[in-house]
């Protein structure tokens, strides 16, 4: 390839999308559907990931200290569940604290009327980072000298666990699938458009023409075809993201869902359009064209 | 120079086109290569052009040995070889100055060299004044002059004409077989294929006849049996 051709290989690649403009519109549009569809499903399966991580942080587990400690032992004993690897946080809860928000929270039946706090034990509420791995925390609390027992949840975390892993595996397998498809259907269009200059390539091989001169102006148009089917869909997610979560928000008074802001997903959602829209365009438009290249 | 020597053809469905073809163009050389549908005419231009390889046999093309050429050395061998086809094969999105250009656009030619040797080509076919038309603008006649001027743009040693008047009137087609004669006489080895009897007897040039695979006359005086 010489490079006085370089030039003018690019200024074809630019000219065949705009001469072949209703191939070239075709090939954006479908870009930019199967890229919305693959980036919606990632998002939301991203924003639902998030939920039941946050949901499960608030599974707390309870750790009672032996009623035989003084206060300051008892609190003491915070320093060593802190330094536990998975514990993300061990909160002091004295007794008499304990005895006010068990009445706080079934203050209207009267139950506690008369109960002394002294019957309670110290306690620490626990949250971890990571509740897959409750049962060693646990068992690595237990092993603390004061501490009495141990409340945990293990049916509700081990619930939060196997929904977090299905939702984790079902996205990958969705959005890895919704991708091939996509690159499948973005193929099969450029290779539509080739199909309609099979005799331009054609004369192209007739008159003496390198495989890599023939090749370079479809090359640089996928590319960019692509590049622009990745950032019309990059714009449009954003642009229906924010409506829909703006939407969401103004319905959902009690905020039962909390969906994190475009700008946390972008840079990852930018890769992989961006990969997506050069794969298809480059890939896509190069393999293509072998096939009406051997003549 | 175009060398056959006991050239064979075979295709995998088991025709057998060519059956031990033995011909020899030299460089500056005009004939004819006649023959009926189905003869094997098509193949010679195939093997000549790179587009095939022989079964057995040889074919010498400007240097190449077509039965050992490689993939990549093709488009090299193709730029010594102009084709003009029947149908004419030209690019309708580009204008007539860009059909030839882009000829030469594809063996890297420089801008300057194009500005300079386009216009002279089209002066020599008779479409300068057209060179901003496209093809479906032109006539038939004039159509199949761009597609010269196109095989022509690059200098080829050889030209091989696959039937380039058979969409042409009889008189547009007298005019495209004179132009191929002067083109010759500039040096250009030619070869055309031709079903049309009466042109090649009224130009008396070497005829190549060709049926079932076989030459069966190669003679100087123009006349030829089947």
């Amino acid at each position: 390839m010489k490079i006085n051709n370089l030039g003018y290989l690019i200024k074809e690649g630019i000219r065949g999308i705009f001469l072949h403009g209703f191939m070239s519109f075709a090939a954006v549009c479908v870009t930019v559907a199967c890229l919305l569809i693959v980036g919606t499903f990632s998002s939301l399966m991203y924003n639902l990931s998030i939920m039941v991580e946050d949901l499960n942080k608030t599974n707390e587990i309870m750790v009672y200290v032996d009623e035989n400690l003084s206060d300051a032992e008892a609190r003491s004993i915070g320093t060593y569940i802190n330094r536990i690897e998975n514990v993300q946080q061990a909160t002091f809860v004295s007794r008499e604290q304990a005895l006010e928000d068990f009445v706080a929270e079934y203050g209207e039946s009267n139950i506690f009327d008369g109960t002394d706090a002294s019957y309670l034990r110290h306690r620490f509420s626990v949250t971890l980072v990571d509740n897959h791995l409750l049962e060693e925390t646990t068992q690595a609390i237990r092993g603390i000298s004061g501490v009495a027992d141990i409340s945990a949840a293990y049916e509700l975390a081990e619930g939060f666990s196997t929904l977090q892993d299905v939702l984790q595996i079902a996205s990958v397998v969705v959005v890895t699938v919704l991708l091939i498809v996509s690159l499948l259907i973005i193929s099969n269009t450029v290779k539509l458009a080739m199909y309609d200059r099979r005799d331009e390539i054609a004369v192209m091989k007739m008159v003496g023409a390198t495989n890599g001169f023939i090749r370079l102006p479809f090359v640089v148009e996928g590319f960019i075809l692509g590049m622009l089917g990745a950032a019309v869909a990059f714009a449009a997610e954003w642009i229906m993201y924010d409506a829909l979560v703006g939407r969401i928000n103004a319905v959902d008074s009690l905020k039962l869902f909390s969906f994190v802001p475009f700008t946390q997903m972008m840079l990852p959602m930018v890769a992989t359009f961006a990969a997506a829209g050069l794969f298809v365009g480059v890939v896509g438009s190069w393999t293509s064209i072998r096939k009406f290249m051997d003549v | 120079m175009i060398e056959f020597t006991n050239v064979t053809k075979s295709y995998s469905v088991g025709t057998h086109a060519l059956r031990g073809v033995t011909m020899q163009i030299e460089d500056g050389e005009f004939a004819f290569l006649v023959g009926p549908s189905g003869s094997g005419k098509s193949t010679i231009i195939k093997l000549i052009t790179g587009e095939l390889k022989p079964t057995s046999g040889t074919v010498h093309v400007n240097g190449y040995s077509l039965e050992r050429i490689r993939k990549r050395e093709v488009p090299y061998l193709r730029r010594t070889v102009g084709v003009v086809f029947q149908d004419f094969r030209l690019i309708e999105t580009k204008t007539v100055y860009d059909n030839v250009a882009f000829a030469m656009r594809a063996i890297g030619a420089r801008t300057r060299e194009i500005r300079e040797r386009v216009p002279y080509i089209l002066e020599l076919v008779g479409l300068e004044t057209k060179s901003r038309r496209h093809p479906t603008e032109l006539s038939g006649g004039e159509q199949q002059r761009l597609a010269i001027a196109r095989a022509l743009v690059n200098n080829p040693s050889t030209i091989i004409a696959d039937e380039p008047t058979g969409n042409l009137d009889p008189a547009r087609s007298y005019e495209i077989m004179t132009l191929l004669q002067e083109i010759n006489n500039l040096g250009t080895t030619m070869l055309v294929v031709t079903h049309e009897r009466d042109l090649v007897e009224r130009f008396s040039k070497r005829v190549i006849a060709i049926n079932e695979g076989v030459v069966v006359h190669d003679g100087m005086d123009g006349y030829y049996r089947l």
